[in-house]
């Protein structure tokens, strides 16, 4: 297993190519190309800013005005810091589960380290995830967000957490998947259960009572807060304790996933 | 000389599940807790089994055998694309497995970069596909395209490229399955080139192919699979006649069981009534009789005042059988039964080629025969001294009738027999023909290919 990870590091050029290709594929023969990644976030958070600040306020109103903020509460700007790393997350996921069975040509007809493809999967949506985030500062700025530089630091730190947790997954998913095809169809249901058990579309206080242990126990809730405490609220990162044993957490699952995924590696060929 | 690849004692055994398996969920999996048990297999397929093969480095191995044999299997062990159930796999140098050209390549993105993509797929580097561009596009004939999307390439033009990748990555050991029919005349002659520089280069091939003519003319050794396992190994020539010698007794037994389902079909339809088989009213153009002579539909009908017991086809050696080959002799023998003693009788025989078209018929009565007698037990051979048709598979019809067509026992298209020819001329009759050319017009004999 561990010869095989350090192979891994010599595909860095595949990877390289391979997510550049994902990222030229996606968008070619239509119209806006590249631009359909800054706009599908807007739109996404348009859709969710009217749904939740104008159709169903009421709880949100209630909620304390974060302290830098000037009236009425910033609700897209709060959104967007959850959804666009939530994107790259469930995308990466939805197209891992299916990863391995359309590069089926690939296992089996080349000699090829299936793992690449689920990397590549969260990679391309990493880089997604990067192009959506002009459109992210310059909500910050029209918002004047308290954002200092000792909390920015932070964020790339919480960017490969994210990485590590999606990139274990992925391949969890993508292994599991050859052999239950039944979990493609699953797994749209868990993401959109894990969306709204994640503070997203709500801040993290406002989440009942009974339902916070639920929450502290979902680990992107760690990650939705951290991006939000990084980028929205005001005040030093509180949230890096537990950032971190995500870190650590996220690693051991990594590990894991690959194990699991070298040892079902030799039926990939046969199954897909 | 150092060995490129070694197999010893290999067994690749596929698991096959039942049909239960294949609807079984991930939740009833767990549910029934059947999920260990599940991935345990209701019966296996050995799709090859404890083969050794080794091959000296520089040497081109050639691997012959029926589909389903093993033959690929074996290749994608070799190539790592499979690991072993069973035994070891070692392979010196870098490999390059033409197995499916252009696997892949992603259709929407240009030729140019799935070249480099591809390249880097199979193990070169950036700088090493920039240095070769040029060559590989070249090899693929494609410089007006590359930078056009795949999916604008026609098959050919797709395979030509993957081909020209897989070619360029200058592999030690070079794996090819049955790709060599990726492009046009021109472009086949490019890849045997291509090959046979490998070879000069003192390269390692492994060429999984049904053409035995490429066997034969380019490889230092073949091996036979048959049925997942190591049948024979050896030179080329004689591995490859071993094989074809086997193919056609295997066509043989199928003609033979193929013709035994026709005749016991006849039979079960026929006998115990002949009367209804033909009607004594009209006895030659009834209905289910010969009423159109040249309607290519089996059957077996006759009042079986005399029987044609048995039909046998000989070849030169006199052993019965069922594949010949053209221009070498035919008999065939016809066993009849009269219980009575009969004087009104006439043997004739017909042959059909596939199509159902005519090729010959003749009857005792054509060729001024008077019949006689014939009483119990007899028999009449034909025989042909050259059997001068084309390659192909043909019909018979054997009978015996009256003078005046009044069938004894008829017996349409019951046997198949199959002409083998080295020549692949075309038509049904093969006259025995020689050219002759004059001065001003040279030609050589073209190697014979099969």
């Amino acid at each position: 297993m561990f010869r095989n990870l350090a192979r891994l590091l010599r595909y860095r050029g595949l990877i390289q190519s391979l997510v550049a290709r994902e990222l030229k594929a996606r968008y070619r023969g239509s119209v806006l190309g590249f631009f359909w990644s800054f706009i599908n976030p807007l739109l996404l958070l348009l859709i969710y800013t009217y749904v939740f600040a104008y159709i169903m306020p009421t709880r949100f109103a209630a909620t304390e005005q974060p302290k830098p903020f000037a009236d009425p509460f910033p609700y897209a700007l709060f959104l967007f810091c959850g959804i666009l790393p939530w994107t790259w997350f469930a995308s990466s996921l939805n197209e891992s589960a299916g990863v391995l069975i359309s590069g089926g040509n690939l296992i089996k007809k080349v000699l090829f380290p299936a793992e690449v493809l689920p990397i590549v999967t969260a990679l391309a949506n990493m880089v997604h995830f990067f192009l959506g985030l002009p459109i992210l500062a310059a909500f910050l700025a029209y918002y004047r967000a308290p954002v200092t530089v000792g909390e920015l630091a932070w964020f790339p730190v919480i960017v490969l957490v994210q990485l590590i947790f999606t990139i274990g997954l992925a391949l969890l998913v993508a292994a599991l998947t050859v052999h239950f095809r039944d979990i493609r169809d699953i797994l749209a249901n868990v993401l959109t259960l894990w969306f709204f058990a994640t503070p997203i579309i709500y801040p993290w206080k406002r989440a009942p009572d009974f339902g916070k242990w639920f929450v502290n126990a979902n680990p992107f809730s760690h990650l939705a807060i951290s991006y939000q405490e990084v980028l929205f609220f005001e005040g030093p990162f509180g949230h890096w304790r537990w950032l971190l044993a995500l870190g650590a957490a996220s690693l051991v699952l990594f590990l894991f996933a690959y194990f699991v995924f070298d040892r079902l590696r030799d039926t990939f060929a046969e199954e897909v | 000389m150092s060995t490129a690849i070694e197999l010893t004692n290999v067994s690749k055994i596929y698991r096959r599940y039942s049909h239960r398996r294949q609807f079984a969920t991930l939740k009833s999996a767990l549910l029934s807790r059947s999920l260990v048990r599940d991935l345990h297999p209701d019966e296996t397929f050995s799709a090859v089994q404890d083969v050794s093969v080794t091959v000296p480095a520089g040497r081109t191995l050639g691997v012959i055998g029926r589909n389903g044999s093993g033959k690929s299997t074996l290749l994608k062990l070799v190539a790592g694309i499979t690991k072993p159930t069973r035994g070891s796999v070692t392979v010196n140098g870098r490999i390059s497995a033409l197995i499916e050209l252009g696997a892949g390549f992603h259709p929407e993105i240009s030729g140019r970069e799935n070249v480099f993509i591809n390249g880097i797929m199979l193990g070169l580097t950036k700088r090493e596909i920039t240095r070769r561009f040029d060559e590989i596009v070249e090899f693929a004939e494609l410089e007006e395209f590359i930078d056009a999307p795949v999916k604008t390439y026609s098959s050919g033009m797709y395979m030509r490229l993957g081909f020209a990748v897989a070619i360029h990555v200058d592999p030690d050991v070079l794996l090819v399955d049955e790709v060599l029919a990726v492009g046009d005349e021109g472009f086949t002659h490019k890849c045997l080139d291509k090959f046979a520089e490998f070879k000069r280069r003192g390269k390692t091939i492994l060429l999984v192919t049904h053409s035995l003519g490429l066997v034969e003319r380019f490889c230092d050794e073949a091996l036979w699979m048959n049925a997942g396992r190591k049948r024979a190994t050896g030179d080329p020539k004689r591995v490859v006649g071993a094989y074809i010698t086997d193919v056609e007794k295997s066509e043989e037994q199928q003609l033979a069981a193929g013709d035994a389902r026709a005749q016991d079909a006849a039979i079960a339809v026929s006998p115990d009534e002949p009367a209804s088989a033909v009607l004594p009213d009209h006895p030659i153009e009834s209905a289910e009789g010969p009423a159109d002579m040249f309607r290519a539909t089996e059957g077996r009908w006759g009042s079986r005042e005399i029987e044609i017991t048995d039909v046998q086809l000989s070849g030169p050696d006199g052993s019965a059988g069922h594949v010949f080959q053209s221009s070498q002799s035919l008999t065939i023998r016809i066993f009849l039964r009269s219980p009575l003693p009969n004087e009104d009788f006439v043997i004739g025989i017909g042959i059909f080629n596939a199509e159902g078209v005519c090729c010959y018929g003749t009857n005792t009565n054509i060729e001024e025969f008077s019949a006689v007698r014939m009483f119990g037990d007899a028999e009449a051979a034909f025989t042909v001294d050259s059997l001068d048709l084309v390659e192909g598979t043909y019909k018979l019809d054997v009978a015996v009738h009256k003078l005046d067509g009044y069938p004894y026992d008829y017996h349409r298209l019951l046997y198949t027999f199959r002409v083998k020819s080295r020549t692949k001329d075309v038509g049904i009759f093969r006259p025995r023909h020689q050219w002759r050319f004059s001065e001003g017009l040279t030609f050589t004999r073209t190697e014979e290919s099969r």
